[in-house]
């Protein structure tokens, strides 16, 4: 376990900031409704990331040995923009405009190099072959960046993700990381009922994969498998275990909150819920 | 990319994708950022030779092309000018979605090459042929699509789609005997086609492997004393609504011909010009019929549709005839 207390509570404050954004965000997209399921699930593993394990600089997005994120499981966006704004890419008064006519925050990601964003993603399972091709341009070029690719696990029932699993492996790529954000559901139900992908872990670890599996809202678990350097030649797949809709009550693997409105109510409610969790250190 | 007399002949000797490997060398020599992925097709790719003297410039990607489109859209991120290449089928239709959202909505820097397109593997069967690709490379945003005549031109797109900054599909059709349109170097711009002959009364609107076949019906019909116009339409989009709407004001007829479906290719594109412009002459879609017909040898195919010398020629003989244009 790392001892790395400073890094720990620096995650843990972006994450509980991560989840304000949320709220807010959700609530000013309105009837438009929103991904607060998928979104809340990767929040600890995006506050990993952007926190503490990823090197970025938001004076220069495109810094060529920045590492690369890709959010494959682009409806994951509150989890995403939220973390931009936190890493000073985007502001406060740009995520309330998140869904709202002619934003450049939309439902899905869309590729804006300034606001560091690499991809437009949103139609699943093709986050991982990106990350593929950009490993391997990494690789060509001697960079020492590495490469995060955030998917779901009911995105895995996509057969172009199994391409990518079984090309990163070929190519020998370590400087890849896949995180599944394992919170159990899809779109109309669990994943058990829906699509059953069984043991994901031993998937990946047939296809040639060094996996790992942590608790995906153990911020030490989280920190110590995202951190660690890959000394294998084989690319990283971390099964993080989540909860659909983490930190928001009336959420938690409650598969309604998939995509939905929030209302006023919901919101005083959540916002309540969340302060009162009193996990902002 | 030099390109010359020389290497015009035997370019024709070789076809359009062996054309496609040799022209791939010269540009592994001139490009430092060049990538070319492949589907397990290096061979029916021409990429043997490539492979070997640019192992670093080459990636393969086994029978995956969903997973070829998304490498070759994050090495495009990256900087790299990618071209990807397979069957004309799998190239266009397996991956139609990662290529609307990884090279059209994100604009990546890719360019692909659809190998052996239209009905020259009609022995193969209808799941190896493509009558469906211009249609479909042709509704998606931002992509150029490219048709070219013969070998020559499938060298000179090739080169003006990797100085172009943005995605490509180019199609490639015909044998690997390939009848020349071009026998030297010449100007090639994206956008623009080329008029090859002059003629007042119709106009031939042609692409891929037809324009070879419209040069002999242009040559044919001018003995029954009609004036035919013959013009290269090697890109499909953009595609050259200027010069569609000049021959508009002053040809009797026009006729477009490609190695493709009737529905959404040229015909299609002309078609969409030619919607707006008031009294525009009738036109006569020739290509592909709108079925997967049995398997058959390449000329019997082309020959079924009526897309040899004389099946053109009755075609539009037929259509004054019907319309009375004369």
């Amino acid at each position: 376990m790392t001892s790395n207390k400073t890094e720990l509570e620096k995650i843990k404050s972006f994450a509980f900031k991560m989840r304000k954004h949320i709220l807010n965000m959700s609530l000013a997209a309105g009837a438009y409704s929103s991904h607060l399921g998928g979104g809340l699930s990767m929040v600890d593993i995006a506050a990993t990331l952007f926190a503490s394990v990823m090197k970025h600089d938001n004076k220069k997005p495109q810094w060529p040995d920045r590492d690369r994120f890709i959010l494959s499981k682009g409806h994951g966006v509150l989890g995403y923009y939220s973390a931009l704004c936190e890493s000073g890419y985007l502001t406060e008064a740009d995520l309330i405009t998140f869904e709202q006519p002619d934003s450049a925050l939309l439902g899905h990601p869309v590729r804006n190099l300034k606001q560091g964003i690499d991809f437009s993603t949103g139609s699943l399972g093709m986050g991982l072959s990106l990350g593929i091709g950009v490993a391997l341009s990494v690789r060509m070029k001697k960079r020492k960046s590495r490469v995060f690719v955030l998917m779901g696990d009911g995105e895995t029932n996509e057969g172009s993700v199994w391409e990518g699993v079984m090309a990163a492996s070929q190519y020998q790529l370590n400087n890849l990381t896949a995180i599944i954000d394992k919170n159990g559901y899809q779109q109309t139900g669990t994943n058990k009922d829906i699509m059953c992908i069984g043991d994901i872990a031993t998937k990946f670890k047939g296809f040639g994969w060094k996996v790992k599996v942590v608790d995906g809202h153990n911020i030490n678990e989280l920190y110590d498998a995202l951190s660690s350097q890959n000394n294998s030649n084989q690319p990283l797949a971390v099964i993080a275990n989540t909860v659909k809709g983490k930190g928001i009550s009336i959420a938690e693997n409650n598969n309604d909150w998939h995509h939905h409105v929030l209302t006023k109510a919901n919101y005083d409610e959540a916002m309540e819920g969340l302060l009162e969790s009193g996990e902002d250190p | 990319m030099i390109i010359n007399k020389s290497k015009a002949g035997l370019w024709s000797k070789i076809g359009a994708r062996a054309t496609f490997g040799m022209a791939a060398l010269d540009l592994g020599n001139e490009l430092d950022e060049l990538m070319i992925l492949s589907a397990d097709t290096s061979t029916s790719a021409g990429l043997e030779r490539f492979k070997r003297t640019f192992p670093d410039k080459y990636i393969e990607c086994g029978i995956a092309e969903q997973n070829m489109m998304g490498i070759a859209a994050g090495l495009a991120s990256e900087g790299h000018v990618v071209i990807t290449t397979t069957f004309a089928p799998f190239q266009t239709m397996r991956c139609c979605e990662q290529i609307k959202v990884n090279l059209g909505y994100m604009v990546q820097n890719v360019k692909m090459i659809g190998l052996a397109s239209g009905v020259v593997q009609g022995s193969l069967g209808f799941t190896h042929s493509c009558i469906e690709d211009l249609s479909i490379m042709r509704s998606i945003p931002n992509i150029i699509v490219l048709s070219p005549a013969d070998c020559t031109e499938t060298a000179k797109a090739l080169s003006a789609a990797v100085e172009y900054n943005g995605p490509v599909y180019i199609r490639l059709t015909g044998g690997s005997s390939n009848p020349a349109v071009y026998s030297d170097d010449y100007d090639f711009e994206i956008g623009k086609s080329i008029t090859l002959v002059e003629g007042k009364d119709i106009v031939l609107f042609s692409t891929g492997t037809m324009v070879h076949k419209s040069l002999s019906v242009a040559n044919e019909l001018k003995g029954q004393g009609l004036s035919v116009a013959v013009i290269d339409m090697h890109t499909i989009k953009p595609i050259d609504a200027e010069m569609i709407q000049k021959v508009c004001s002053y040809a009797k007829m026009v006729v477009t011909l490609e190695e493709h479906s009737i529905i959404g290719g040229l015909g299609s594109a002309v078609a969409e010009v030619k919607t707006a412009i008031q009294n525009a002459p009738p036109h006569l879609i020739l290509g592909l019929p709108d079925q997967y017909g049995k398997s058959n040898d390449y000329e019997e195919l082309l020959k079924n549709a009526g897309l040899t010398v004389s099946g053109i020629i009755d075609s539009i003989i037929g259509f004054i005839s019907d319309k009375r244009i004369f």
